[in-house]
């Protein structure tokens, strides 16, 4: 059929996506992008050429059935279309609106050498919207087992995991030590990227499988994996707890009033709401000029955040150049088209404050890249003598984060790597038994997408474990 | 949500709440703390752990109404809720048996001090106890305290009962050696009994409260320099050796919020959230 091979015919423009203009949304929280309307998305869908042997499958970490759904797509048929992508994926909302697709699965797609590759992800976002208004239906479970699992952390990790051993018919009781579910989900990734609404339809399509959350326990402090397994009638554990633990500087000057870890000012932001203080209690202080040091996908979602709180003006600071960041290429577009500053090649050395103990000056030196290092990115060397002055009255500091460490400290014979990540086989088990652990506190800062697919992995090892288990 | 079982006005503005959490109260040690939020739109704050009852099931806490959400939390009744409690949270308190130990409790810092005083005692040490607060009527647990105590001492900055001020512990730490001090309270309290205790190379442990938000140490909001070096006082501390910590710098931590805090009660007392009814 010629639907293999390209025709002149093949639309080599992807639908672009409808978005709120820069102008207006750089001063609200509502979601940037709004979502194809129907007709765009199978407009979209059209233009895949249903490959014989699809590039993208392989782009994609869980290995979604890309043309099949697309395919569904095409011809209308939304409902198939969502449960083909939940075959592979059981968030697809969220991972239609933050997987790096980019680098992914769209890197892949045939019709980006000529042109631009479908629009995978918009698509994936469409459909599982689409499902959302209609109402989503819970699929049926297995008999139940009797078998008991404790999830530790309700990050996408271990939501994917409860969900799926839920299914399974076995009882999940998710343990979480903030007040709210979603892992950074809720705490770190802004409302304007992802609505606060979407995750939670998640978590309530995941209670609705029978999974118990217990909000408020930090495991470690309240319980431990032990006592878990021993004491409170666990067959398994999963740690999904993520890499929360914030980096500082480690400069002059750095606990001035005024400077914030990302973590803290994405924490009173998103999860604590502050930006509609003080009808919601938890104060968060803007200044005028703020800078926001890093270049990562933290660093363009605290900078957006700073924006919309009211600052003057908000500039981002990056020892490297514009090719080594590592924000996705359409935040930063997105950033840029806001108003926002990238400020290259140039990294804090010392923090000034006034006579109240509020920062007032950032000193900065110059960098310049040198040879490769061992992420094969190019080291930036600072350069001598180039010193510079900056006024500011807000610093956010997003320069990394390492995994949460109250696990490991409390879990006696727990394996453990030098960086504080858990030491786990290719299943997600982890060196003591019926211990099994995924996403971000394995692999340290990954992605959602990575970390779902690491719950679904152990998920099903533990599944396997629990039926043999007498 | 977690119910409160049990209310008590300790001293003006000084509220004791014992509620219904049988998990906490299972694992909770002296020297930890919770983080509890009212509602879903209120603020997280830390408060010691001043008491746990294994059998009820309860766990006690001691607030002074120094903002909004404590004068809030001050408004509710016995058989209230609040919506969520996480703990316990912080590294327990080290006890075991010192020798003899100087324990000193301010302000509301005094309820948990018990707690600890307790804990003390039961291992076997010897404890000379002194409460203190702004002025006399702040003061409470006196008797409790002083049935504890192998000495007891008391002071009100105003002098208005016991010795005026601290300077007195210089005299009698002379006389009597002590193995450890313990202090809780206000900031610049525990900061002048380090000054005072140094000197003699007296092993001084100071509970510290800088402001906190997740208190598991994903923020770092609570961050303190502590010989040296910048740690996390929800999962480092929150007691740390007191000879080492940067004192100014905690105390000005604490106050970057002043003005926002000073709005959002002023608004909820204009708006009558206090129960005034707007007046
Ligand atoms: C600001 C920001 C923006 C990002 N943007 C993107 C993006 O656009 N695309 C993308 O793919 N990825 C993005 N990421 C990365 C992505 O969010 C993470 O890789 C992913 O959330 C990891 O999932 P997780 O389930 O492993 O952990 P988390 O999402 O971190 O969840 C861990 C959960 O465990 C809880 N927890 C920790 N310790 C304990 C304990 N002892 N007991 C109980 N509970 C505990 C935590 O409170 C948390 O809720 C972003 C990250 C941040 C911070
Ligand atoms: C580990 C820890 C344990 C604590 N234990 C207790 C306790 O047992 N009982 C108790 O009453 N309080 C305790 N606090 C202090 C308590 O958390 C604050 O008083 C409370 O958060 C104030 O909230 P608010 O909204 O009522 O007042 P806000 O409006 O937030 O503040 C009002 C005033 O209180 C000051 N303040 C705010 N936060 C703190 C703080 N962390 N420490 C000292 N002063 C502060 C502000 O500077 C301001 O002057 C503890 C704090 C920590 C970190
Ligand atoms: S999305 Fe791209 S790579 Fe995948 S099947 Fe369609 S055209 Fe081929
Ligand atoms: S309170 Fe957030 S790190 Fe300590």
């Amino acid at each position: 059929m010629a639907e293999n091979k390209p025709t002149p015919k093949v639309k080599k423009k992807a639908v672009p996506m409808p978005k709120q203009k820069p102008e207006v949304r750089r001063r609200n929280f509502n979601e940037v992008a709004l979502g194809y309307t129907e007709e765009q998305a199978i407009e979209e869908a059209s233009r895949c050429l249903q490959c014989p042997k699809p590039q993208c499958v392989p782009g994609c970490p869980v290995e979604i059935d890309i043309p099949a759904f697309i395919k569904l797509i095409r011809e209308g048929k939304f409902d198939e279309a969502v449960k083909k992508i939940k075959e592979k994926n059981s968030l697809p909302a969220i991972c239609g609106r933050v997987c790096p697709q980019e680098e992914q699965c769209q890197m892949n797609c045939v019709l980006g050498k000529a042109g631009d590759p479908i629009n995978i992800g918009r698509l994936e976002r469409f459909v599982a919207d689409w499902e959302r208004q209609k109402g989503v239906t819970i699929p049926e479970k297995a008999p139940a087992t009797g078998k008991k699992v404790a999830i530790i952390g309700a990050g996408p990790a271990g939501l994917t995991a409860a969900a799926d051993l839920a299914k399974l018919g076995h009882e999940v009781v998710i343990f979480e030590a903030l007040h709210l579910p979603g892992g950074v989900l809720v705490y770190g990734i802004p409302e304007f990227r992802l609505p606060k609404s979407i995750v939670q339809a998640e978590v309530d399509y995941i209670k609705k499988l029978g999974v118990e959350l217990r909000l408020g326990y930090l495991i470690g402090r309240i319980h431990t994996i032990p006592e878990l397994l021993k004491e409170e009638g666990f067959d398994a554990v999963f740690i999904g707890t993520g890499a929360g633990l914030p980096q500082f500087l480690g400069v002059p000057g750095e606990n001035l009033g005024g400077i914030y870890s990302a973590n803290e000012f994405l924490i009173r932001v998103n999860l604590m709401k502050s930006y509609a203080f003080p009808e919601y209690d938890t104060p968060i202080r803007i200044g005028r000029h703020v800078v926001v040091i890093g270049g990562g996908n933290v660093a363009m979602d605290s900078a957006r955040s700073a924006l919309r709180l009211g600052a003057e003006e908000v500039c981002i600071v990056y020892r490297r150049s514009r090719e080594e960041m590592p924000a996705r290429k359409e935040e930063i577009e997105n950033a840029e088209e806001e108003g926002i500053i990238c400020k290259f090649l140039a990294n804090p050395t010392r923090f000034i404050g006034d006579e109240k103990g509020w920062v007032k000056q950032m000193e900065c030196i110059c960098m310049e890249l040198g040879p490769p290092d061992e992420s094969g990115r190019r080291r930036p060397v600072p350069v001598k003598g180039s010193e510079f002055i900056m006024n500011v009255d807000t610093v956010i500091v997003a320069i990394g984060r390492t995994p949460n460490p109250i696990i490991q400290r409390t879990t006696e014979g727990l394996a453990v790597t030098k960086w504080g990540t858990i030491v786990v086989d290719e299943n997600g088990r982890a060196s003591l038994e019926g211990v099994y652990a995924g996403g971000d506190i394995v692999t340290g800062e990954a992605t959602v997408i990575s970390a779902m697919g690491a719950g679904k992995k152990a998920a099903k090892a533990i599944h396997q474990y629990l039926m043999n288990k007498k | 949500m977690y119910k409160i079982v049990a209310k008590k006005e300790l001293a003006p503005k000084i509220k004791l709440f014992e509620v219904y959490a049988p998990e906490i109260a299972e694992k909770a040690k002296p020297g930890q703390f919770i983080i509890l939020i009212i509602d879903e739109k209120g603020e997280r704050i830390p408060l010691t752990i001043a008491g746990y009852d294994r059998k009820k099931g309860t766990v006690t806490f001691v607030f002074n109404e120094v903002g909004k959400t404590t004068k809030q939390l001050g408004l509710l009744k016995e058989g209230d809720s609040i919506t969520n409690i996480t703990g316990p949270l912080g590294n327990p308190s080290e006890i075991k048996n010192f020798g003899n130990v100087l324990c000193i409790g301010g302000g509301v810092m005094i309820a948990p001090m018990l707690l600890q005083v307790k804990a003390l005692r039961e291992v076997g040490n010897a404890v000379t106890t002194v409460i203190g607060a702004r002025i006399k009527d702040l003061l409470f647990f006196e008797e409790e305290m002083k049935a504890l105590s192998h000495k007891f001492y008391v002071a009100t900055d105003d002098g208005s009962k016991g010795y005026k001020g601290l300077g007195f512990l210089k005299e009698f730490i002379e006389k009597d050696r002590f193995d450890r001090c313990i202090a809780m309270g206000p900031v610049v309290m525990m900061k002048t009994v380090c000054e005072i205790t140094k000197p003699f190379g007296i092993p001084t442990i100071v509970t510290l409260t800088p402001i906190m938000v997740d208190g598991m140490g994903m923020c770092g909001v609570c961050r303190v320099t502590v010989g040296g070096q910048m740690k996390f006082a929800c999962v480092d501390g929150p007691e740390f050796d007191g000879h080492l910590v940067d004192f100014d710098g905690l105390i000005n931590r604490q106050r970057m919020f002043l003005p926002e805090e000073r709005l959002s009660s002023l608004l909820w007392e204009k708006l009558g959230g206090c129960g005034c009814g707007g007046k």
